[in-house]
């Protein structure tokens, strides 16, 4: 008898293989019963306030501030002074110092951060804890590196500051887009009013205590809370120079609609239905991950979610099966668990928007899949959701669900596969699965999108440019690139002759 | 015997590489001469024949490009007398040609300077590319008549895209002379189109099309607030363009990024 037969003979022999919950300590959070705007480094009292939840359990955790337009003003007021009174003249290479601490700090504090990233977005903790954090961390670090390198960054072009950056950030991401707002704002020397969403504050609030102990001047980053009309407030004030916003197509057309003939600076990340395309040559098996990976991850609330999949037609069947086994092996529930897959819907509003146009996917003919799950009864849940039998018109191919919903198309050439994927007006990103690497490029080549993932899905890196075209926004965030948006360049350049 | 009395030209549009009247019928006059006044249907047939230029002109390698655009620079430089009677003269002529040898240079080093290799913290192979946007609509200043109309539409056909431009309102004839060396030259039909009119007029049509991605106001005045309003309604991007630039950013202004990710195995 071989030591592994041995050692299997004394192992008991499992009833049934469930998992014992394995839940993060939600201890190493501590939360404030109230929380006020972040302006000239000290906490401003709101005039009004809401509470903020956890969408896992519907309790309450915090009451926040609803910025008046007043409130958004004086963090306005409060960076402009910050800009012309210091933080402009700094010397590039303490500014680097500064954004390299608020990296360090963040990665000390990288446990706290994931847990209230989980608790108030519903989010898995593996995700928070493997996903959202190194790269917020890992984000201010490469960016602190390019404060003193500009003239490298763009030769010949007198790199400044724009000055006021207002920021506007979704509730999908809330620390990880904090960062890629404000990291590439403060390390080309401008000064940021940063609204986070509504559903998601409490990250970007402890992140303030990040700024204490950094040491961050005063005013330098202003935090204001609220609803969308806080963030109107913030696109309409005077002193704002530069607009960035990641969210929804149709705000990110109001903002630019809002901004036409005033010569405010705009970057735009918007939504997103991206084609995942698997030839039949694909690894299968990785392929099906992929696949999973694109729809599922953070329970499809992602801007660049592989949501429409497009699947060459003599391999329909296969990655079907595969796809739906493997769907019956994920884990919904508690987000503070390590084991879970999917985690909870961001709000009830998101929530009753999944669950709308999932009704018309049915009642325009598409055939539904779900796993056997059971989902807690409190809080907001959705269940992984696959669509088979859709055609393009369908609302489910044509709109941004923003949650854990596929809809699986075929197509039988690779000419049809790119006429199928470029068939919206969006065109963040796109996924393609084949082992023929000149196939890879030539697809890479023809996909409108700003991000193409090849044999691969949903990889980001603060190195990586990201950004759409057509409808999915204008300006790229991350990279060299990623800077650009934040400076002042001279336009043209001598020429001889 | 009088002098021999000269044949004139009658002024038409410039669309899909063909010289129509407008659809319209509809005429203006400029320069002492009568000029095609186009219509909404005119400026929705010259984006249709952009858009079919589009992917032609785009998938050209960049090196044939260049030495397209060279080519045009050839035709206009055989044309000097005519466009000099149009313009500012002479010296503008050679700027212009000069401009156009300036930017057939570029058409093979945007990737180059624009484009990079990403570093990412993993086992992939990340790079970042340039791309034409698609269907740019620009307007055209009024001066200088010639390199104006050079100047925001060479360097958007250098990166890759297609052009619907509306001629200065005032000087419409060097636009229309450049017409003539476009023709002659190996740019494809539908790759610029030119459209003589009213600026007021067809700008806001250009500007709430839903087929165009990318609009050069420059040159549109107390216009410029309400066309950016119309142009958020299919999230174009809007330039403010120069009429006497040059730079490899004014290429820049209309490409967009493409980052690719593959993972690096055995």
């Amino acid at each position: 008898m071989t030591d592994l037969e041995r050692r299997q003979e004394r192992a008991p022999v499992p009833k049934e293989w469930t998992y014992a919950p394995a839940p993060e300590a939600r201890d190493v959070v501590t939360l404030r019963e109230r929380y006020g705007h972040f302006v000239r480094g000290e906490w401003l009292e709101p005039a009004e306030t809401y509470t903020t939840i956890s969408p896992a359990t519907e309790e309450p955790l915090a009451e926040v501030g609803q910025a008046t337009p007043e409130e958004v003003e004086r963090a306005v007021t409060s960076a402009r002074d910050a800009f012309e009174n210091g933080w402009s003249d700094i010397s590039p290479s303490e500014r680097a110092k500064y954004l390299f601490r608020i990296a360090r700090i963040l990665q000390e504090r990288s446990r706290e951060f994931a847990v209230l990233e989980s608790l108030n977005g519903g989010k898995p903790i593996k995700e928070s804890r493997d996903v959202d954090l190194p790269l917020s961390a890992a984000h201010f670090f490469y960016y602190a590196g390019w404060a003193d390198k500009l003239e490298y960054a763009f030769p010949n072009r007198r790199p400044r500051p724009i000055g006021v950056a207002g920021q506007i950030i979704p509730w999908n991401f809330p620390l990880l887009m904090l960062a890629w707002k404000i990291a590439p704002a403060l390390a080309a020397g401008n000064t940021v009013v940063l609204k986070p969403a509504e559903t998601t504050p409490l990250s970007a609030l402890l992140f303030c205590d990040v700024l204490r102990q950094a040491e961050l001047p005063a005013g330098v980053v202003n935090i204001v809370t609220g609803d969308g009309t806080a963030g109107a407030a913030l696109v309409k004030a005077e002193g704002v120079d530069k607009i960035a916003f990641t969210g929804s197509t149709d705000v990110g057309k109001a903002i630019q609609r809002e901004l036409a003939g005033t010569g405010k600076k705009l970057t735009l990340e918007l939504g997103g239905k991206a084609a995942n395309i698997i030839f039949d040559d694909a690894a299968l098996d990785q392929a099906v991950e992929g696949i999973v990976n694109g729809i599922y991850f953070n329970q499809g609330h992602v801007c660049c979610a592989g949501s429409r999949l497009l699947v060459q037609e003599s391999i329909y069947e296969p990655v079907v099966d595969k796809l739906k086994r493997r769907l019956a092996t994920l884990r919904v529930g508690d987000p503070l668990d390590k084991n879970t897959d999917v985690g909870a819907i961001n709000s009830k509003q998101q929530l009753e928007k999944i669950q709308e146009l999932v009704a018309a996917g049915e009642d325009e003919g598409a055939e539904i899949y779900q796993p056997p799950c059971r989902l807690p009864e409190k809080g907001y849940w959705f269940a992984p959701t696959v669509f088979t039998n859709v055609a393009q018109s369908y609302r489910i191919a044509q709109e941004e669900i923003f949650g854990p919903v596929l809809s699986i198309l075929t197509f039988r050439t690779p000419e049809e596969a790119v006429e199928k994927a470029n068939n919206t007006p969006y065109g963040l990103s796109a996924g393609v699965w084949t082992e023929k690497g000149s196939r890879v490029l030539w697809m890479a080549e023809r996909l409108r999108a700003g991000v193409v993932w090849a044999n691969t899905y949903n990889r980001f890196d603060p190195s990586s440019p990201f950004g759409g075209y057509k409808e999915s926004g204008f300006g790229r965030e991350g990279g060299r690139h990623g800077l650009e948006p934040y400076l002042q360049l001279d336009e043209s350049e001598a020429v001889g002759g | 015997m009088s002098a021999r009395l000269p044949v004139k030209k009658t002024y038409k549009l410039f669309i899909g590489g063909a010289f129509p009247r407008s659809e319209s019928g509809r005429t203006y006059e400029a320069e002492g001469q009568n000029v095609a006044r186009a219509s909404r249907k005119d400026v929705r047939d010259a984006v249709r024949a952009a858009r079919g230029a589009l992917s032609k002109w785009a998938g050209m390698t960049a090196y044939n490009r260049g030495q397209v655009l060279y080519r045009l620079a050839e035709m206009i430089e055989s044309r000097t007398a005519e466009f000099a009677d149009l313009c500012t003269g002479r010296d503008e002529v050679e700027r212009t040609i000069d401009r156009v040898v300036w930017y057939a240079g570029w058409a093979d080093k945007l990737a180059q300077v624009l484009g990079s290799s990403n570093p990412v913290a993993g086992p992939y192979f990340n790079f970042t590319v340039p791309e034409p946007t698609g269907v740019v609509a620009t307007l055209a200043p009024d001066e200088p008549p010639l390199l104006g109309v050079v100047t925001r539409v060479v360097p958007v056909i250098t990166g890759g895209n297609v052009v619907v431009a509306v001629a200065s309102e005032t000087r419409p004839l060097a636009a229309m002379e450049l017409a003539e060396a476009l023709a002659t030259s190996d740019v494809p039909g539908g790759v610029v189109n030119i459209l003589t009119g009213h600026c007021s007029e067809l700008a806001p049509w250009l500007a709430s099309h839903m087929d165009v991605n990318a609009l050069d106001i420059g040159s549109a005045n107390g216009q410029a607030p309400e066309l950016e309003r119309a142009a958020a309604e299919n999230v174009k991007r809007v330039v403010h363009g120069r009429a006497d630039v040059q730079s490899p950013w004014e290429v820049a202004a209309f490409l967009e990024l493409k980052t690719v990710w593959h993972p690096v195995g055995q």
